[in-house]
């Protein structure tokens, strides 16, 4: 288990490596650069001033200087200056925004599993039923359903016709002068559209998954000797089934882990919420490129974090795996 | 200077840059309620699309970030709500008659949001740092004509130019930064861009990143204190959700869209709860010809195209009537607009025959024309996430198919449109906008020597009258003289159709009702902002 680990933990630095020069050439591939995307059209800059400004980012150097430097500090773990007028450090502009979108990436994951697992399990059990297909339907329709367009209806109904919940954004106007609890309620209610519409939107993929595993295992045979022992229905779906049945689930929880620092575009547009995803879209937008750099970096780091730990978890869970590295 | 009043293209909506129209008369006269008693308090929310980047003004060129500083900043003169140039920071001034030299007298008494005084001291540091080459600034280039500036006493500041330059007045509008805070220090690395510290109406209270920026109001302003006691600046990117807000009553001022203004927003219900504002905003939208490609060179063909497009529909399908027609590069109503251009109307008999003259004569099979074997055939390109420019794109594809040119319609990136297609002229015809300066200056877009890449006449036009034009236009701060230059290239331009001038849309912001004193002018309605009140039985906050 330990040489596992620890060659796996040696594998993870060339690929590193490699994601920091895939990730600098993407980005400089893109047509456009920061300065023209911030002064272009503008008639009162002057092609010096434009060069000042590239000269002030150090983009006048050569590529393979740009990326010494750059990997060079990122080893120190600076993610160095934003190209943006702001030219803020990096890592404060990700660790303003990561709070939010790991809290609510957080809550509507455990949301997510939450439903889905059951609603996987009671559709698999209650296989072709009325039940089933009205689980299908309703799953497929959370699914099919645009993000944009149900947000923008339910804002509407309970934001402007109701006035049960605010629209958008996540504190009310005045909530530093709340006491505590209020303040928490006040960011609660902010927080039920956006968590509601993500996790109704990907119920269907982890609710049809966890379905057919459990289909896969009802059928085995050590399922029919529980029966034929003359276990309780219940005992032999949630203690023999179901364990089974959760096994590639957790690969999947492994494979979110990355997606928890990154947000949705549409959906943190929509609902003014200031996460990750508008940080990220915007820098390309405006090819900040260190940010853009930085933000791609940390996502790769945490997928292969993410997969190890799928691994390592993998192990733990499934005693075949664990033996079988032994 | 134009920065504070919003520069960016794509500004449409954004509040501040909306100006008022004297001609036409087609603002709605909002339904008044009682006027009330003015009354200190109260905020007001305004939605923003955008997050401000860096709110020290010289170091931004986005329009939230200046919105949020020309009410914490002030400049040595600002324009008007009639668009006349007046003394801010800077009491008065003379220009010397050899138009070479001009003398701010600067106000007395007034104190920076920390109590430090203002003096020309601080002048003298924004025209320093901004010239400075290390200052990353897209805004130092009309402060570069300064040959030298003094500051002979606290309260004057002087400066001098190599030639007379008509613009310059006008640059001094730019924000003025507190030196006792700035001076010796890395301005890039500067606290302020966060917290910024001005002279104007509104002091900078809190910036909530991604969310809100607080401001509150100056007690010590010298124009007097502002009645409404907060501004808050929220950040909504899309448009839908800030409606929402609006209708919901979280919001209090916006920019709507066309279809908003006309179709949603007509309900007694809403009508009694806002006022809606209508005119004209400083942008116009073209269809730009590559006057190096050989399918352009000659006028008549441009002067067909223009005859061919039916202006008043494009206005009708794409603004829904909200804009009106452009004719040229000033906006109707400012005192450089020559509203006696003889522009070409749409008149498809008329670009028929034009064409017929330039010897596209028979058609092939698909009624396209030919000429030497050709078909008359070509793109427009156009940026990415502008449904206005698409929609016109589309409208003028069916209306040039109608006279035999066949339109093909491209739509690409605002970035790869820049680098790869029009800095290295690789187009043939584009729809894009620009937006109206105060001052009527526009030599970077017809000067010939504006035609190298990125610079802003990428179309490629050169005309000799018009270079000679531009110059005498921009060296002389006689405002007939002025007045005749850019009316003779009003007519120049009419006559050689470089542009299909297409529209000028309007601005349409909306005012919760609560607001009073608002008063419409040429410069918008936000020009007398400290004096909107509301009565003290209507504060909500």
């Amino acid at each position: 288990m330990l040489s596992y680990l620890l060659k796996r933990l040696l594998m993870m630095i060339p690929l590193l490596f490699g994601i920091t020069i895939i990730t600098f050439v993407v980005i400089h591939l893109a047509p456009g650069e920061p300065v023209e995307m911030q002064v272009a059209m503008n008639p009162k800059v002057s092609a010096q001033a434009r060069q000042r400004m590239r000269e002030f980012y150090g983009l006048d150097k050569p590529l393979h200087v740009q990326y010494v430097t750059w990997v060079a500090r990122m080893a120190k773990l600076d993610f160095g200056r934003s190209f943006a007028p702001d030219n803020r450090p990096v890592t404060d502009k990700i660790k303003e925004r990561i709070p939010v979108t790991l809290s609510l990436n957080i809550i509507a994951l455990i949301l997510e599993f939450g439903l889905a697992i059951p609603i996987g399990i009671l559709a698999a059990v209650h296989r072709d039923t009325l039940l089933d297909k009205g689980i299908t339907i309703f799953v497929f329709l959370g699914f099919a359903v645009p993000t944009f367009w149900l947000a923008l209806l339910l804002m509407y109904l309970f934001g402007v016709k109701l006035s049960w919940l605010p629209i958008s954004g996540l504190h009310s106007l005045g909530s530093e002068g709340f006491s505590p609890f209020r303040w928490l309620w006040d960011m609660a209610k902010h927080l039920i559209l956006p968590i509601s519409v993500a996790a109704f939107g990907s119920l269907a993929g982890l609710s049809r998954y966890m379905r057919s595993n459990m289909l896969d295992v009802i059928r085995q045979d050590y399922i029919i000797t529980a029966r034929a022992k003359g276990l309780s229905e219940r005992t032999v779906i949630y203690r023999h089934a179901l364990r089974n049945a959760l096994l590639p689930v957790i690969t999947l929880l492994g494979f979110s882990l990355p997606g928890l620092i990154g947000g949705s575009v549409i959906f943190e547009t929509i609902f003014a919420i200031p996460g990750m995803g508008q940080l990220f879209y915007m820098g390309v937008m405006a090819r900040d490129y260190p940010l853009v750099m930085g933000i791609l970096v940390i996502g790769a780091f945490l997928t292969l974090v993410g997969n190890l730990l799928a691994d390592i978890s993998y192990a733990l869970a499934d005693p075949r795996i664990r033996h079988g590295q032994r | 200077m134009k920065m504070r009043w919003g520069l960016s293209l794509l500004s449409l909506l954004f509040l501040f840059s909306l100006v008022a129209c004297d001609s036409g008369g087609k603002t709605i006269r909002p339904v008044a309620r009682k006027p009330g008693k003015p009354a200190y308090g109260d905020a007001i929310v305004v939605g923003t699309g955008g997050e401000p980047s860096n709110l020290i003004p010289i170091l931004a060129s986005d329009v939230p970030s200046h919105d949020i500083a020309g009410l914490v900043f002030n400049g040595l003169v600002r324009y008007d709500k009639n668009l006349k140039l007046e003394g801010e920071l800077a009491e008065s001034w003379d220009v010397a008659p050899d138009g070479l030299t001009i003398t701010f007298h600067l106000r007395k008494g007034v104190k920076w949001h920390d109590g430090h005084e203002f003096t020309s001291r601080d002048v003298m540091y924004t025209y320093r740092i901004t010239i400075d080459p290390k200052t990353p600034t897209a805004y130092a280039d009309a402060f570069k004509q300064v040959k030298t500036a003094e500051a002979p006493d606290p309260f004057t500041f002087r400066v001098s130019y190599a030639k007379p330059f008509a613009p310059a007045l006008e640059s001094w509008g730019m924000s003025i930064l507190p030196a006792h805070l700035l001076e010796g220090k890395d301005i890039t690395k500067s606290e302020l861009s966060r917290h910024p510290v001005g002279t104007g109406p509104y002091r900078f209270k809190e910036w909530i990143a991604g969310q809100k920026i607080i401001l509150e109001s100056n007690p010590a302003y010298y124009e007097g204190r502002p009645y409404i006691g907060r501004y808050i600046y929220r950040i909504i990117p899309d448009n839908s959700t800030m409606y929402m807000e609006l209708k919901a009553g979280t919001l209090d001022m916006m920019g709507l869209s066309p279809v908003q203004y006309s179709r949603q927003t007509n309900t007694p219900e809403f009508t009694a709860r806002f006022n809606k504002y209508r005119y004209p905003a400083f942008v116009y939208t073209y269809l730009g010809y590559n006057l190096r490609h050989p399918l352009f060179a000659d006028k008549r063909v441009r002067q067909a195209i223009s005859s061919a497009i039916n202006k008043d529909e494009i206005i009708h399908g794409v603004l829904l009537g909200m804009g009106q027609v452009a004719h040229g590069p000033y906006k109707p109503g400012t005192w450089a607009y020559n509203s006696h251009i003889r522009d070409f109307d749409y008149n498809p008999a008329l670009a028929q025959r034009l064409l017929a003259e330039a010897g596209w004569k028979e058609t092939n099979s698909d009624g396209i024309l030919v000429k030497d074997g050709k078909p008359f055939q070509f793109t427009i390109i156009t940026n990415q996430g502008n449904d206005q420019r698409l929609k016109t794109a589309q409208i003028i594809q069916r209306r040039l198919k109608n006279v035999g040119i066949d339109v093909k319609i491209r739509v690409i990136e605002w970035a790869s449109l820049l680098a790869h297609f029009i800095d290295k002229g690789n187009f043939e015809a584009l729809i894009m906008g620009w937006t109206i300066g105060q001052d009527p200056d526009i030599f970077d877009v017809w000067h010939s020597g504006k035609t190298g890449p990125k610079e802003l006449n990428f179309i490629g036009f050169k005309n000799i009258e018009v270079d000679r034009l531009l110059e005498e236009g921009r060296s002389t701060f006689d405002m007939e003289k002025r007045k005749r230059c850019y009316y003779r290239i009003q007519d120049i331009l009419a006559e050689e159709q470089p542009y299909t001038f297409l529209y000028v849309p309007d601005a349409l912001p909306v005012v919760s009702a609560r607001f009073r004193g608002i008063e419409p002018a040429p410069a918008g309605i936000t020009h007398n902002f400290i004096r909107w009140y509301v009565p003290k039985e209507e504060q909500l906050h």
